[in-house]
């Protein structure tokens, strides 16, 4: 298989892998709740066997909230990217295939969203919502469908040209059927590689969020740790730098896995 | 048509996008839970539901949504962005005192990563597939995957709490009355670090873009004419081939300047400076909808105007709009 011949793409696989790892094994490993009181607060990592990577300021254990943190990171990556590649798809096919004054009308909703900082329309989002689990997840992907539906749209101008999609027609196929049946399979490898660049920037808009306390308190999610970890910075330092590395090689893995796709997928452009 | 004839133009066709966001963020904000007169009354201490009423008639929120929206529109466009609670003074006031900190950010932000990425990009090209382009492309990676708030946080704890090199926070020191240059001097050691945070992912995909574009533009036949007319080259780099890579880093500003809006608010709190991110943030957390909403339409302006000047940026830039001029 191409993708596997590209070391950095291996890299990335593995990274996921050791994520959904952690999430799926979180209950196994730590079975109590990850935002209980622990031990001691403030104990620094590899000091003793109970605490790996040590507990913050509040007593609570550190690692287990690395590995429950990681379910929140993937749900939430999952969940807004499917939601924004689900909603961009059909508003760019729409737009692409129909044209005239549905592609106007589309466009132009889009444009809007695009012209809104994305971060800054989340947090009116959240604003009107409030900030838990679900209202959290639904909103980075509210905020993230307008580049997919771009990369829809192009994808449909040029494919609703084509000669199968003629075909389709003189069959007396209905368009329903020509969008989601015939062009929106050819459309899709570049929708896959740009899922990973939604997920990518969900987990981060979603750390970031939490960091600010917008996101949802009564979960263990990466982002609220590196907050709560804030107040002790001066000293305990820990507390926030290793939430922020689960992240970065979460999100680190997430971009190699979606170059790694790019490369396999369209392997004239590799190295571009 | 001339350049600016058509940025123009480009420039009027957003103004209905404008009203579009307005109308829809407004609408949206009626769901949120509460009315401002519900905060303001909380903030009293409480109040009796007569004087609710009256204070409801009083700012208008007695009528129909519909009517709200319009005078609210009126009074847009007169750039009345309505009265801030919280502040106790007008929406626009408190937007104008919180712009200059972010534009200041944003504008050393946006060269830093630039100028970064197009260096590290036009390198990495030049010794493409060797370890240079290797070890830049990789720390790219990095830097793009790193949360920009941790980062921020981690060179507080290098920079001013080990090394106390650079204040961790704030916009300038307070009470010391500088003015010019040793004003500048003061205020660009507390814009360091978050121009370095707040840059470090755009610098990322400043130089993959950069790297890209090199390559494409190296593989064309005129760099091949130029260097058959015996050209050295350093003329064949900096005079023929990064003039047409700059394109597409130029529209990449367009692109990005939402982004790069949105994430100053993260920037600003971490490093606690006054503004309009800051702002955005505060007034969330303490419910002050009408300076939210008064921030989503000047974010949206900021937005179009630098799309506007990247779009003359580009013309004066590629060769081959622009000299023909006249049609």
């Amino acid at each position: 298989m191409r993708y596997l011949r590209s070391p950095a793409a291996v890299l990335g696989l593995l990274l996921v892998i050791v994520v959904v790892l952690l999430a799926l094994t979180a209950d196994f490993f730590y079975p109590r709740d990850p935002l209980s009181l622990a031990g001691r607060p403030l104990q620094w990592p590899f000091q003793s066997d109970r605490f790996l990577l040590g507990t913050d300021s509040s007593g609570r254990d550190i690692a287990a909230q690395i590995f429950h943190g990681a379910r929140i990171s993937l749900l939430i990556g999952i969940v807004a990217t499917l939601l924004a590649i689900a909603l961009g798809t059909v508003v760019g096919a729409l737009a692409g295939y129909y044209g005239g004054w549905v592609d106007d009308l589309l466009m132009r909703i889009t444009e809007a969203f695009q012209t809104v900082p994305s971060f800054v329309l989340l947090l009116v989002l959240v604003a009107v919502f409030g900030s838990n689990l679900e209202t959290v997840m639904i909103a980075i992907g509210l905020v993230s469908w307008p580049a997919p539906a771009r990369l829809t749209r192009a994808e449909f101008l040029t494919l609703r040209q084509r000669e199968f999609v003629q075909a389709c027609r003189t069959l007396g196929m209905g368009d329903g059927k020509i969008i989601f049946r015939e062009i929106l399979p050819n459309a899709m490898p570049p929708l896959i590689v740009y899922a990973s660049v939604v997920m990518a920037t969900a987990i981060l808009m979603e750390s970031a969020l939490a960091f600010l306390n917008l996101s949802d308190p009564n979960v263990a999610s990466w982002g609220n740790l590196i907050g709560l970890g804030r107040g002790v910075l001066r000293t305990q330092w820990f507390v926030s730098a290793i939430p922020g590395v689960a992240i970065l090689l979460t999100v680190l893995g997430v971009s190699l896995v979606g170059q790694g796709l790019n490369d396999a997928l369209n392997p004239r452009l590799k190295g571009r | 048509m001339s350049l600016l004839t058509l940025a123009l133009r480009r420039l009027l066709a957003s103004v209905p996008t404008l009203f579009l966001i307005v109308i829809g963020v407004f609408l949206l904000l009626q769901f949120t839970p509460g009315d401002t007169v519900d905060a303001l009354v909380a903030q009293m201490g409480g109040g009796d539901p007569a004087m609710a009423e009256e204070m409801r008639r009083f700012y208008g929120l007695d009528q129909p949504v519909t009517v709200q929206l319009l005078n609210y529109l009126g009074r847009l466009i007169r750039f009345d962005l309505g009265y801030s609670y919280v502040y106790a003074k007008p929406v626009l006031d408190v937007i104008l005192e919180r712009l200059p900190a972010t534009l200041m950010l944003m504008v050393s932000a946006l060269a830093f990563a630039f100028f970064a990425g197009l260096v590290l990009g036009v390198i990495a090209a030049r010794q493409v597939n060797r370890w240079p382009d290797t070890l830049i492309s990789t720390f790219g990676l990095v830097f793009y995957a790193t949360p920009a708030f941790w980062f921020g946080l981690m060179c507080i704890v290098a920079f001013s709490i080990r090394l106390a090199w650079l204040p961790p926070g704030g916009f300038g020191t307070i009470g010391a009355n500088l003015t010019g240059l040793d004003w500048w001097l003061d205020v660009a050691r507390y814009l360091v670090m978050p121009t370095l945070t707040l840059g470090l992912g755009f610098l990322a995909v400043y130089l993959r873009i950069m790297r890209a574009s090199m390559l494409e533009v190296l593989s064309l036949d005129f760099v091949r004419t130029a260097r058959s007319k015996g050209l050295d080259e350093y003329r064949v780099i900096y005079r023929h081939v990064l003039r047409n890579a700059l394109l597409p880093m130029v529209t990449l500003v367009g692109l990005q300047a939402g982004t790069m809006l949105g994430g100053s608010v993260v920037v600003e709190s971490v490093f606690a400076l006054p503004g309009l991110g800051r702002l955005a943030y505060d007034s969330v957390v303490q419910r002050d909808l009408n300076t939210l909403l008064g921030i989503v339409f000047v974010s949206a302006i900021l937005v179009i105007v630098i799309n506007f000047i990247v779009d003359v940026a580009y013309a004066r830039l590629d060769p081959r709009i622009g000299h023909q001029g006249g049609h």
